[in-house]
């Protein structure tokens, strides 16, 4: 096998790689890319689905290198081929200085540059949605934000809205193009609220306020599901929210803390965490505050007898 | 062969403690379509008997009037069940307050001993025992407490004669399926959270409504 043919057998692998690549790339881009979860409902939904397309315009020149490869030796060198050269050994078998530090640089190129972006879009997008704990390093820049206040219990969500009064409903709506500050806790064991459009995930811990953000783009559905090994009905434990236009959220906010009044009166004050007790509902009828991480009672409420 | 069949034993063992489960009361089979269903259940501070004699648990008056130790239902889908709890125990806070609110029924609202109410305090009088909660349909009531220094019910099926609220309420079934229902107040005695035990075991303070087409 001449050198001149060795050459023209790259050169031919290169453009075949270069032309799918390409095409493969152009493609997924834009005829999946929109398509790929979580989908664009919100800032960090948006924000994770780019990721994902980034990552798959990498990895597909990557995986098309090695099929073509593979192909083009299959195919070409195969021993069948009439004419075909057998293997030779000697030095042409041997390392290639070029192809290896092509290789290595190229390979340390990608994991760094992937590193490096995936750094910058968990805290361009104010934490990429995820918990951030209850002092966020990663703020949004919008000054208008919507607290909400996820309460996981063994099992069912419900939420809080300190800014209409602080009543508790167990439906979760929010306003269209709006910053929301979800504020995320349990009253009994460890829990995860996972809102999968709004691209928010977020461990929902007893005596933690672990703040998320996310910014909502769209309106729609979109399903909270528990992703939190935490029980018998762990499985059931979901539900639905909607993004709604700003108008009807406010009318759905407003009127729900009138029907809500009545209860809302007997709820505790709104408080970022509410400490449960560990041994049950009630000190007067359980044993109390043997558990070292329970030195009050429950949810706000007090022992009805005393 | 003595070890395969102490092999045997202890598959069969095992198998037969996976797939216990209790039974299931049939409120479907015979059903006309379009006429309500009436289901009785009692609660009660602890069941009396069984492998947890001390635990709190449901109980089902099946179609003849027999109490059956189960939390299982057989309900024809798209009909309205009128639902009569006979709440035997003593209460406590509830856990979370927003439990404390009727939500789901048919009118958003139930009685208690004939009053109708939307909401109890947990905090005030005495407390509240149990609640009876869909989460997957939204339906959630609160069941008052009986004055935790009365001679309360203690083996069951308790009767009338023992102190009791009455509590009254109706919802619709949707479609088929199975939708798990439970307990909210952790009342898992001397479990951790409270929401152990009973609170963990269908049969006592959860089960499934299996609704049938």
């Amino acid at each position: 096998m001449s050198q001149g043919t060795e050459t023209h057998h790259f050169r031919r692998m290169i453009a075949i790689w270069v032309v799918l690549s390409a095409a493969l790339d152009l493609v997924f881009y834009f005829v999946v890319g929109p398509h790929v979860p979580p989908g664009a409902m919100t800032s960090s939904a948006g924000g994770a689905q780019f990721d994902f397309n980034v990552l798959f315009l990498i990895a597909f020149p990557v995986m098309l290198a090695v099929w073509v490869y593979w192909a083009y030796a299959l195919i070409v060198w195969r021993g069948s081929r009439a004419g075909a050269d057998e293997p030779e050994g000697g030095p042409k078998a041997r390392g290639h200085l070029g192809i290896q530090i092509g290789w290595i640089a190229t390979t340390t190129v990608i994991v760094i540059g992937v590193f490096v972006f995936g750094t910058v879009e968990l805290v361009a997008p104010a934490g990429a949605g995820g918990g951030e704990g209850p002092s966020p390093i990663w703020t949004p820049t919008s000054h208008d934000v919507l607290p909400v206040q996820v309460i996981a219990q063994q099992w069912e969500f419900t939420y809080r809205y300190p800014t209409f009064g602080g009543f508790e409903t167990s439906q979760l709506m929010i306003p269209d193009d709006t910053t929301i500050a979800f504020h995320v806790t349990s009253v009994d064991v460890i829990h995860s609220f996972w809102a999968y459009q709004l691209g928010v995930k977020a461990d929902a811990n007893p005596s933690e306020d672990n703040v998320a953000y996310t910014t909502t783009k769209q309106l729609g559905g979109f399903t909270v599901r528990c992703s939190e090994l935490c029980g018998l009905w762990h499985g059931a434990m979901y539900d639905y929210g909607r993004v709604l236009p700003k108008s009807q959220f406010f009318v759905w906010a407003q009127s729900t803390e009138r029907q809500n009044a009545a209860n809302t009166k007997d709820l505790p004050p709104f408080a970022y965490t509410y400490v449960p007790d560990a041994n049950g509902a009630n000190g007067g009828l359980y044993p109390d505050n043997v558990d070292q991480y329970s030195k009050v009672e429950q949810y706000g409420a007090t022992n009805p007898s005393q | 062969m003595f070890l395969a069949v102490s092999a045997g034993l202890v598959v069969f063992t095992v198998m037969a403690f996976l797939r216990s489960s209790p039974p299931t009361v049939d409120f479907a089979t015979g059903h006309q379509a379009g006429a309500p269903v009436d289901l009785t259940v009692q609660t009660v501070g602890s069941i009396g008997f069984g492998p947890h004699p001390t635990w709190v648990s449901y109980l089902t008056e099946a179609p003849n009037g027999q109490w059956v130790h189960t939390t299982l239902w057989d309900l024809p889908a798209h009909t309205r069940i009128n639902v009569t709890v006979d709440q035997y125990d003593g209460g406590s806070a509830l856990r979370n307050q927003q439990f404390g609110k009727v939500i789901g029924t048919i009118g958003d609202d139930a009685t208690l001993n004939g009053k109708t109410f939307r909401v109890i305090n947990a905090n005030a009088g005495n407390g509240v025992a149990h609640t009876f909660a869909i989460p997957t349909l939204g339906i959630s009531v609160p069941l008052y407490a009986n004055n935790g220094n009365a001679n309360l019910c203690a083996v069951a099926p308790c009767t009338l004669k023992s102190p009791h609220n009455i509590v009254t309420f109706s919802f619709m079934t949707p479609g088929p399926g199975q939708y798990p229902w439970q307990c909210f107040l952790p009342c898992g005695l001397g479990f951790l959270y409270g929401n152990g035990g009973p609170m963990q075991t269908i049969g006592y303070m959860d089960g499934f409504l299996k609704v049938v087409a």
